[in-house]
């Protein structure tokens, strides 16, 4: 296709040597430690994670890999991050690597003695989280009604925040809240809590642990709240890493049930065929690596430009545009091409089309992030 | 590595400034937009002048050995070229079979006489190449060949026919698979591979009316054409494996390609600028949220598209599956294509109704053209469908039909 075009895109991809040793350690990792009878297993487990291998995760350096030297971790960027997310997301493990990742993105825009009483935790396998979202279900994050209130050396939260991923499991949250109608992250230790404050959900997706959290009556030092350009700033860096990261996370989930549907395609038989024989059942299965293809191709580029350090907006909502979709796509053709089995709960494709839709709602869906693009682009 | 790096973009500014003051004017006719659409002999006059001026210039077969005819040179330098060419916008040449298909195939397993007879002229366009695969009962299963060679002393004797031949009407040779052997083992084993001359007794070319109502196409008859026999390529019964060799540069799958544009270059910006300028239902087609929704979606498949060849050079991203990228190209680029001229159309509100040669025809009825014209790719060298068949079984390993 031509370059000449108005609408100019990078076509860049680095990929280093560290990436490349990361990506087949945790590609191993996963594979041995989260077969999918595993992940069934931990379905109906209340903190549905294995805190053995969250450990194992931790011993590894995965939690300190966009974590600053400074602060005890590796700098080596949210592009090595993809490169564990993307096999814990083909083997559909739900540890709370994605919100602690999101966590330290935002941290890393807070004040200095936030910063080295809270990341060097992280690296040893403290556990954050993000409170974003509200029951209106929007995805802009300008405008919350949960409130902060500066009282003395005491800052005072109200509302209430919902989708809180790994609330229950965390150390700390990022809580947003409105300080005098602007847009402000607070830093909550879970400790501060009261007890039934934090109620489990039920989402789609039965891997995730997803929880209300009522903020009421609950208070922190006045310096957890980030200023507002702090603020600003973090909601962005945590967006971009919540794009990345998911992105990461649809890509394997495409390879993982693109896995299982050619094994089925080339086990089950119908009148005296393989099923896989069929060009009905065939050709949409390329059309699923193709979305594959595509995804990791947008993946990549887009980490390597939030690695450079360059604007990645574009390249970011295109890889979750593209990725959501493709993996719905997949999960969607992957339980119609099991027939009978694929309406069943023992058919593992259920699995992956219910990662596939609760991602497809995380951090904006395709649609959403279409019309960005359009006005970025068009 | 920074020395190189400096020499390119010194290269780089010259390769601009030569296409900018020596790309061809505009001719007072619609130029076709690939190769495989060249209908006229004004057309074809056109471009073989254009592709003689930049293989002069040393713009063409850059890479290829300098003892054939090529520059001798690293295929950056190519590389360059090339981009550069689909920036300026600067017309295609003509003669793509021979500069990606038969030539790559003859330098890679080609005799020394064979590279010496055939490299240059393939560069320089006195020698245009077209190729003899498709039979008009068996489209896409090129194994089911049935055009006969039997050999006569020192020729072949050839009774069949060819169906579209791209450039039949202008071209010296053609790369020709037909059966040497009817009772081998299996119907591959009788495949024999010929780079065949064809002015030869025997050989009549007949022009193909096309879809959008031009020509473009040939069909090649063989009544007991008589063709040297040193037009055989390699052995017979090698006909399949040389041809199966011959897509894999026609998928552009392998690099040794000669460079330079095959078809006028597109992209999404292009149906963006046209959205720009089109009226739908009152108001310009760019500011309909369901338009731009779909633009945006055409942009993340070709930006897709271009990051799959960023990141086919990276092999730790590919290990898995290493030919998942380039078997897919074909399928990838000419569905997208079809779709985007498609969709081109639509825009047009009422005035899609219009075609070429029509005074208020948009843009002259090029998008309508196109869209047809798509076609040609999405059905030629492999169906979509056919493609789908391979890359199923071939990649991921699913079972045959």
């Amino acid at each position: 296709m031509s370059d000449r075009s108005a609408v100019k895109l990078s076509s860049q991809m680095a990929f280093s040597e560290e990436q490349s040793m990361l990506l087949d350690t945790a590609t191993e990792f996963f594979r041995s430690k989260s077969a999918l009878p595993v992940v069934r297993e931990l379905l109906t487990d209340e903190a549905g994670y294995d805190a053995g291998q969250w450990q194992e995760m931790v011993d590894l350096g995965w939690l300190g890999l966009a974590v600053p030297e400074e602060y005890g971790g590796s700098e080596l960027g949210l592009g090595a991050a993809v490169t564990i997310a993307e096999p814990m997301g083909r083997h559909l493990s739900a540890t709370p690597f994605l919100s602690t990742q999101l966590f330290v993105q935002g941290l890393l825009a807070a004040d200095e003695n936030l910063k080295s009483e809270l990341l060097a935790g992280v690296v040893g396998g403290a556990v954050g989280g993000v409170a974003l979202f509200e029951s209106n279900g929007n995805w802009h994050l300008d405008s919350p009604s949960a409130q902060v209130q500066i009282s003395g050396a005491q800052a005072l939260l109200s509302g209430t925040k919902t989708l809180v991923l790994d609330a229950a499991s965390a150390d700390y949250l990022l809580v947003l809240a409105a300080l005098d109608g602007e847009p402000r992250l607070v830093v909550l230790p879970t400790s501060a809590i009261p007890s039934g404050a934090i109620q489990r959900e039920t989402v789609i997706d039965e891997t995730r642990r997803s929880f209300q959290l009522d903020l009421t009556r609950v208070e922190v030092p006045a310096n957890h709240v980030l200023s507002a350009a702090q603020s600003t700033q973090a909601l962005a860096k945590i967006s971009e890493a919540a794009w990345l990261l998911l992105s990461a996370e649809s890509a394997g989930g495409i390879a993982g049930v693109l896995d299982l549907l050619v094994e089925y395609l080339n086990t089950r038989l119908a009148f005296g065929r393989k099923i896989g024989s069929y060009q009905g059942l065939k050709h949409p299965t390329v059309d699923i690596l193709i979305g594959l293809e595509r995804s990791r191709s947008h993946l990549y580029h887009a980490a390597t430009l939030v690695d450079a350090g360059e604007s990645a907006q574009t390249a970011l909502r295109m890889a979750k545009a593209e990725s959501s979709d493709s993996f719905a796509f997949a999960g969607d053709r992957a339980i119609q091409f099991h027939g009978g089995f694929g309406f069943t709960y023992d058919c593992d494709a259920q699995l992956f089309l219910r990662r596939a839709l609760w991602t497809q709602a995380s951090f904006g869906d395709s649609a959403h992030h279409r019309k960005r693009l359009a006005s970025l682009l068009l | 590595m920074a020395e190189s790096a400096v020499d390119l973009t010194e290269f780089r500014a010259e390769v601009v400034a030569w296409l900018r003051a020596n790309k061809p004017a505009k001719p007072d006719f619609l130029l076709p937009e690939t190769f495989m659409e060249v209908g006229t002999d004004s057309q074809f006059q056109y471009l073989k002048e254009w592709q003689q001026s930049v293989y002069e210039a040393g713009y063409l077969g850059m890479a290829w050995p300098k003892e054939y005819g090529g520059g001798g040179m690293p295929q950056a330098y190519q590389d360059v070229v090339n981009a550069e060419m689909s920036r300026e916008s600067v017309p295609f040449v003509p003669n793509t079979i021979g500069l990606n298909w038969a030539g790559p195939l003859i330098l890679a397993i080609g005799t020394e006489a064979e590279k010496q007879k055939y490299i240059r002229g393939i560069l320089s366009a006195d020698d245009i190449w077209c190729q003899g695969f498709s039979e008009p009962d068996n489209g896409s299963d090129l194994a089911a060949a049935t055009t006969r060679a039997v050999k006569d002393g020192d020729e072949y004797v050839l009774n069949g026919s060819k169906i579209w031949t791209s450039l039949g009407t202008y071209a010296k040779y053609m790369i020709l698979l037909a059966r040497t052997n009817p009772e081998a083992e299996n119907r591959y084993a009788g495949l024999s591979y010929f780079l065949a001359p064809m002015n030869s007794p025997g050989v009549d070319v007949q022009p193909i009316r096309k879809l959008t109502g031009e020509y473009g196409f040939t069909q090649t008859f063989f009544t007991d054409a008589r063709i040297p026999a040193s037009s055989l390529m390699g052995n017979e019964g090698e006909g399949w494996k040389i041809a199966m060799q011959t897509l894999t540069f026609e998928r552009g799958a392998t690099g040794g390609q000669a460079g330079g544009l095959s078809m006028h270059a597109m992209s999404v910006s292009d149906v963006v600028e046209l959205a720009r300028t089109t009226m739908l239902d009152g108001q310009p087609a760019i500011e309909d949220p369901l338009i731009r929704d779909q633009l945006v979606q055409f942009l993340l498949e070709e930006q897709g598209d271009r990051l799959c060849n960023s990141r086919a050079k990276i092999s730790q991203l590919t290990s898995e599956r290493p030919t998942a990228i380039p078997m897919s190209s074909k399928l990838r680029g000419t569905e997208h294509r079809r779709r985007l001229c498609q969709f081109a159309v639509k825009l047009q509100g009422a005035n899609a109704a219009r075609w070429v040669g029509d005074r208020q025809a948009i843009a002259g009825g090029m998008w309508q053209r196109s869209y047809f014209n798509s076609f040609s790719a999405t059905i030629g060298g492999g169906t979509s469908q056919v493609q789908a068949n391979i890359v199923g079984e071939r990649v991921l390993g699913l079972p045959k039909d």
